[in-house]
């Protein structure tokens, strides 16, 4: 046992360091991209990209400021929401559809759409039975426009600190194609090219339908997969093109394409971090936030990874063996560990892919699970975690400015009412959707019985799982704790609806700091000022984000996982 | 210098008779919603006293009277701490205002009916009916019953009513020393004062509506906290209210005293309790130190300064230049050359000019030169001189004096510019003395660099802000004061302009700027400066430039007012962190309480041990309430400002006040528990 845990150990520790060097230096190319650097790219995507700016009518050399380039996002994903809509309900009849899937139903494609702009791929529907191919494909490039959508606002937010004093952040346009012709597609291209070696499918073929060697019937479903994973995980979506997600075969078939689909979702996120650091020519600071967010990570990812190795205590008091640990919802060929890091490495990062139940993991794994999603910022979505990380950085900067004496500033801006009132709103948002939410779905549980069949396992399990959902709708991660039938008008419409508030308001309120920071005038540095590119600032930080986002959850927390864990102990 | 209003203590007896009026007092409602953190307490004590009411008139209802009734008096007592707090703030600030205001009430005033009157026409009227632009005559042993403008003549001044400073003060009309303060006494000559300002309009007035509620304005950092504080009140009602349905789903009771206290405790109280009266001792700090700040975002405005613009005379050298040496030239008499320094400064009414005179020990008398022109000296042309028939005597800085040789065709010679070179050298300061353009000598004025000054500078380094020397002399004595007082830049040759154009372009690079003036050619700059603190001996248009004025003229008080400043911002920013930190301790003590009846596995969150579910939430919450009274004291003297540098100060405040907000209440609420099971 003892050698089989040490390479499951070491196979998570590789993972992870992996992730963090390809991160690094990815952060490198990205931020030698988005500045207009030279790269070795260039001559193959130079050309691709002057005609897509000119057939879009792109006039790359222009830059504008924060509001008129959050108009230009909202209008981009308002366009692509009516396709989604048009698309999903007309599905039927639409091409690509060997195994004559039917159309959705308004609230299904309301909350798929939704799902995908947002880039949280929480998915109520059953891929194999009710999205044709065409489907799949739309959904594929909404992966890809929704991870650039957030990458092109975090540049605007990266812009904005770089010059001394300057309006006009960036023009997101331009980041946004550049996202995907020089990050997400050739990169999606290599994981694909891997993973077809390793046995993905990759065809518009019809269901398979064959008689087992136990003489049972079975339906296997192929599709367009390796060319669907690699975005999935690249962009942080995390939406499965099964409705297993990774825990599936044909979507993660052995332990090699675990790691690099864990090693995906990372490292774009992390790559952010580093990309910061060189447009703000301040690579310490860059560390600093690496060191805080890998804290942050840490602290959820050991004890998950520890709980899983151990198993369930009630299951070994039935005298089972359990040395395997808790291997209920999981994969043999995965095993607990990788197990154990995927579910948090997805809920920190708001991927929300999945290689395991989620549902029968043990209750506090679960609750760090939900801890990533809360805070949402421990690296985080692409983009959109950088973004919530910068919300709290502002916090702390208030702070502590305050602690040495004077006005509060970030990077030579003064911090002041009007970016306060912004940032104090979106403090408020996240826990505000949450708890509201899930309050609200419990009270509509509670007094009308016709919803009983919502949970399968009332108690704490069954609060779990509504706190999950609505946690992983706000938090844009979708993942499900799966625990919960949410293929429902109630959960559709709600779900959606916290999925636009836990997405967009987030995204431009980051954008509008920077931006009015950005114009302000520069306060040059001196003994006085507060450097955030110091340790303590880094506690500061950490600090801030344990208290004011973390335990804010606690009470919430107690009536569910930490309720639970009380029942088995 | 013995200041004349010092500190109240700070439990002094009438003052707290006072604040305790005031923390009943601001219950109203209308003057609690100005701070929503302490609103929602009210709103909450108000719940628990209605819940309380119905338990005593339904007994039925299973809720525990008493427990009830002992948490809704808590509850007002934390909103009492709270206003109480605010409440000494203010009377603390009252009364040093109204101590100074005192000396001016009851004197009586010799009105003159016009500005040529002869002063037996004078009416005497109380002070406090003299309206602005009175004039009213003061001659030796009068109290001066009003601030005003000399319009007339000359009087040496106590001013040790207001400044504590003993020494007499030269007060005179015209130029930049015009100003008199009421409760001044004038202890010889006389004046005539026109009044600048109607009653209940002056600084002090002004300064006494700062400290009081109604018409005190929210600072532009306070009001960014309050936004903070009021979201994080807003997250922990959501939290609360949810609650309540999470807890039917668990079928969990949880009584209605139990919700409020979790909110109450979660709440940011104790920085919401205290802010305004850190804001009110700010300004309390201000006024203790003899400075009238026009308003709270000046002192707040102070702790951001990056520049400090300070005149040489008086701040780095002890007050003025003084003539030590005469240096004549080859072929001039020494006699020769005093006796035309002499006449030259007649009319240079300047320090320096003065100290010519008693180095020379002659005192011409005006009136013996009938024929003869004076040229006073002016900043502008930098000489004075005197015209007698066939002779014009000059003298004046080199570069004004040697231009006017020049023109005349006897340039300064080789030897002239040796001693000139010398003397600068030496931090000396030379002036040329020339007849009828041909260059006589060179006077010798010296000054001394005050003992201690280059700590403050150090200081002030430390803290990031960056002194600049602002001297009329020429740039290498300019070159070498600086440099033996440590200050990092000089504007040498300065005319009025200069220091304006500099603060523009320090302000240009972001910076924030302070500057101290008292000449009415200093109003431009006072106004651009972003701290503007004028003396109060100044005129009356640099007092209006401003933004403070010093009571004691003293030119290093701007060092005192960056740390005010910065302190402000400190204990607010402390005190806030140590709110937050509070928290950890109080999730602890009240959820394992809130929960453990339903699921017995929540006595393990119980670290603390405490006594029952009851005794838990009651120490959370009384250890809530007291925490404010507690910290009063620190939020009137405000947290010490050590110029350590920022990342040091930052680290030393999160050890004290983060890791001491963590740790302390966990003790605090522990001993409360073992107070209350002994009960």
């Amino acid at each position: 046992m003892g050698s089989i845990l040490f390479s499951h150990l070491a196979g998570i520790v590789v993972t992870y360091l992996l992730t963090v060097f390809i991160g690094i230096v990815l952060g490198r190319y990205m931020y030698k991209v988005y500045s207009g650097d030279p790269t070795w790219s260039d001559t193959l995507f130079v050309p691709i990209e002057k005609l897509i700016f000119r057939v879009c009518r792109i006039h790359a050399k222009e830059e504008f400021d924060w509001k008129d380039n959050m108009k230009m996002m909202l209008s981009i994903n308002l366009i692509w929401f009516i396709i989604s809509m048009l698309l999903l309900t007309n599905m039927k009849w639409l091409p690509l559809n060997p195994n004559h899937i039917s159309s959705m139903s308004p609230d299904l494609a309301f909350n798929t759409t939704i799902s995908f702009l947002v880039n949280c791929d929480l998915q109520t529907y059953i891929p194999e039975t009710q999205i044709s191919y065409l489907g799949q494909i739309w959904l594929m490039f909404l992966q890809f426009v929704s991870a650039a959508t957030g990458m092109a606002a975090c540049i605007l937010i990266f812009r904005a600190f770089r010059e001394k004093s300057l309006s006009r952040i960036g023009n997101f346009e331009v980041y946004f194609v550049k996202s995907i012709t020089r990050i997400l597609l050739p990169l999606s291209l290599l994981l694909s090219i891997i993973f077809i070696w390793r046995g993905m499918p990759m065809n518009f073929a019809a269901n398979q339908h064959i008689i087992t060697l136990e003489h049972h019937k079975q339906t296997i479903a192929e599709g367009p997969v390796a060319a669907f994973v690699p975005i999935k995980h690249l962009g942080t979506n995390g939406g499965g093109f099964f409705n297993a997600n990774s825990a599936h075969p044909f979507e993660n078939p052995d332990y090699l394409t675990n790691m690099l689909e864990m090693i995906a979702q990372a490292v774009i996120p992390i790559g952010l971090i580093f990309t910061f650091g060189y447009f703000i020519r301040n690579r310490k600071l860059a560390w600093i936030i690496f060191c805080v967010m890998t804290m942050g990570f840490l602290l959820l990812v050991i004890p998950n990874v520890w709980m899983e190795i151990q198993g369930n205590p009630a299951i070994r008091a039935l005298g089972i063996d359990n040395r395997l640990g808790n291997m209920e919802g999981k994969e043999v060929r995965l095993g607990t560990a990788a197990s154990g890091y995927w579910s948090v490495i997805t809920t920190v990062i708001s991927t929300g892919s999945t290689n395991a139940m989620l549902g029968s993991y043990m209750p506090l794994s679960a609750m760090n699970m939900l801890l990533g999603m809360m805070v949402n910022a421990f690296y985080g979505g692409v983009g959109a975690g950088f973004i919530n990380f910068f919300i709290y950085l502002i916090l702390a900067v208030f702070i502590a400015g305050m602690m040495v004496g004077r006005t509060p500033e970030f990077m030579g801006k003064k911090i002041e009412a009007r970016e306060m009132k912004i940032a104090a709103l979106l403090v408020l948002l996240h826990p505000f959707l949450i708890l509201i939410a899930t309050a609200w779905a419990i009270y509509v549980y509670l007094h009308h019985p016709v919803y009983h069949a919502w949970i399968m396992n009332p108690g704490p399990h069954g609060f779990t799982a509504m706190l999950y959902e609505y946690t992983s709708a706000a938090a844009n991660n979708g993942s499900a704790f799966a625990e919960l039938s949410a293929n429902n008008p109630w959960w559709n419409i709600s779900t959606g609806i916290v999925l636009l508030l836990g997405r967009y308001p987030s995204i431009i309120g980051g954008v509008a700091i920077a931006g009015l920071l950005g114009r302000k005038q520069y306060v040059p540095q001196s003994a006085g000022t507060l450097r955030v590119d110091t340790y303590t600032f880094g506690v500061v930080l950490f600090a801030v984000i344990v208290i004011i986002a973390a335990l804010s959850f606690f009470p919430a927390l107690s009536l569910g996982p930490i309720a639970e864990y009380f029942l088995i102990h | 210098m013995a200041r004349k209003i010092k500190a109240p203590a700070l439990f002094d007896r009438r003052l707290l008779r006072e604040a305790f009026l005031q923390s009943f007092i601001k219950l109203h409602p209308r003057l609690m919603i100005h701070n929503p953190v302490m609103f929602t307490v009210e709103v909450g004590t108000a719940l628990m006293v209605v819940v309380t009411f119905i338990a005593v008139l339904h007994l039925m209802l299973g809720e525990p009277v008493a427990y009830n009734a002992v948490i809704a008096i808590i509850l007002l007592f934390t909103l009492l701490f709270a206003n109480f707090a605010e409440g000494l703030a203010e009377a603390r600030g009252k009364a040093q205002a109204e101590s100074l205001r005192k000396t001016r009430e009851d004197t009586i005033a010799k009105r003159l009916p016009y500005k040529d009157a002869d002063p037996a026409e004078a009416e005497m009227i109380p002070a406090s009916q003299l309206r602005k632009g009175d004039i009213f005559f003061c001659e030796a042993g009068d109290i001066i019953p009003s601030d005003g403008e000399i319009i007339e003549g000359i009087a040496s001044i106590d001013e040790s009513a207001i400044t504590g400073e003993s020494a007499p003060v030269i007060r005179e009309a015209g130029g930049d020393r015009s100003g008199v303060t009421g409760g001044t006494k004038v202890l010889s000559d006389w004046i005539k004062v026109r009044v600048t300002i109607n009653r209940g309009e002056s600084y002090l007035d002004k300064m006494i509506s700062l400290v009081e509620g109604a018409s005190r304005q929210k600072t532009p950092n306070e009001v960014a906290l309050t936004i903070l504080l009021a979201s994080l009140t807003l997250v922990f009602i959501v939290v609360c209210v949810t609650l309540s349905f999470f807890a039917a789903y668990a079928h969990t009771q949880i009584s209605l005293a139990a919700y409020i206290a979790l909110f109450v405790c979660l709440i940011p109280t104790t920085i919401g309790g205290l802010l305004s009266a850190i804001g009110i001792a700010g300004m309390n700090r201000a006024l203790q130190a003899n400075i009238i700040a026009k308003s709270g975002k000046a002192v707040e405005t102070a702790g951001d300064v990056d520049t400090l613009l300070l005149d040489k005379t008086g701040t780095i050298t002890i007050g003025n230049r003084k003539a030590t040496r005469f240096h004549p030239l080859q072929g001039v008499d020494l006699q020769h050359l005093i006796d035309c320094a002499v006449l030259s400064s007649m009319a240079d009414d300047t320090p320096e000019g003065r100290s010519i005179l008693e180095l020379a020990k002659q005192y011409p008398d005006k009136t013996k030169f009938p024929d003869a022109t004076m040229i006073p000296f002016t900043a502008e042309t930098r000489t004075s001189g005197i015209d007698l028939p066939n002779r014009k005597i000059r003298k004046g800085s080199v570069d004004a004096v040697g231009h006017l040789c020049a023109q005349a065709g006897h340039p300064l010679t080789q030897e002239a510019y040796a001693i000139v070179e010398s003397i600068s050298k030496n931090g000396g300061t030379p002036l040329v003395v020339s007849e009828n353009g041909q260059a006589l000598g060179i006077i010798e004025l010296q000054d001394i660099i005050k003992p201690g000054i280059q700590e403050r500078f150090q200081r002030l380094r430390k803290m990031g802000v960056k002194t600049v020397m602002v001297t009329g002399d020429n740039p290498l004595t300019a070159k070498y004061i600086a440099e033996k007082a440590g200050v990092d830049d000089y504007i040498a040759e300065a005319k009025p302009e200069d220091k304006m154009q500099y603060i523009r372009k320090e302000q240009q690079e972001g910076k924030l700027v302070a500057m101290m003036g008292d000449g009415t050619n200093d109003a431009p700059a006072l106004a651009q400066a972003d701290v503007g603190v004028a003396m109060n001996s100044g005129t009356q248009a640099a007092k209006e430039a401003g933004n403070m004025v010093d009571l004691d003229n003293d030119p290093t008080k701007l060092i005192e007012v960056v740390e005010i400043g910065k302190q402000l911002l400190i204990t607010r920013g402390t005190l806030t962190t140590f709110s937050i930190a509070n928290d950890i301790a109080k999730y602890f003590a009240i959820i394992p309480a809130l929960f453990i009846n339903q699921i017995p596995g929540f006595q393990a969150l119980n670290i603390m041990h405490l006594h029952s579910p009851q005794s838990a939430i009651l120490s959370a919450v009384i250890f809530n309430a007291i925490i404010i009274p507690l910290l009063i004291p620190l939020a009137m003297r405000g947290v010490a400002y050590q110029p350590v540098g920022a990342t040091a100060l930052l680290r030393r405040n999160l050890l004290i006040y983060g890791v001491g907000g963590l740790i302390l209440p966990f003790i605090g609420i522990k001993c409360i528990d073992l107070l209350i099971s002994v009960l």
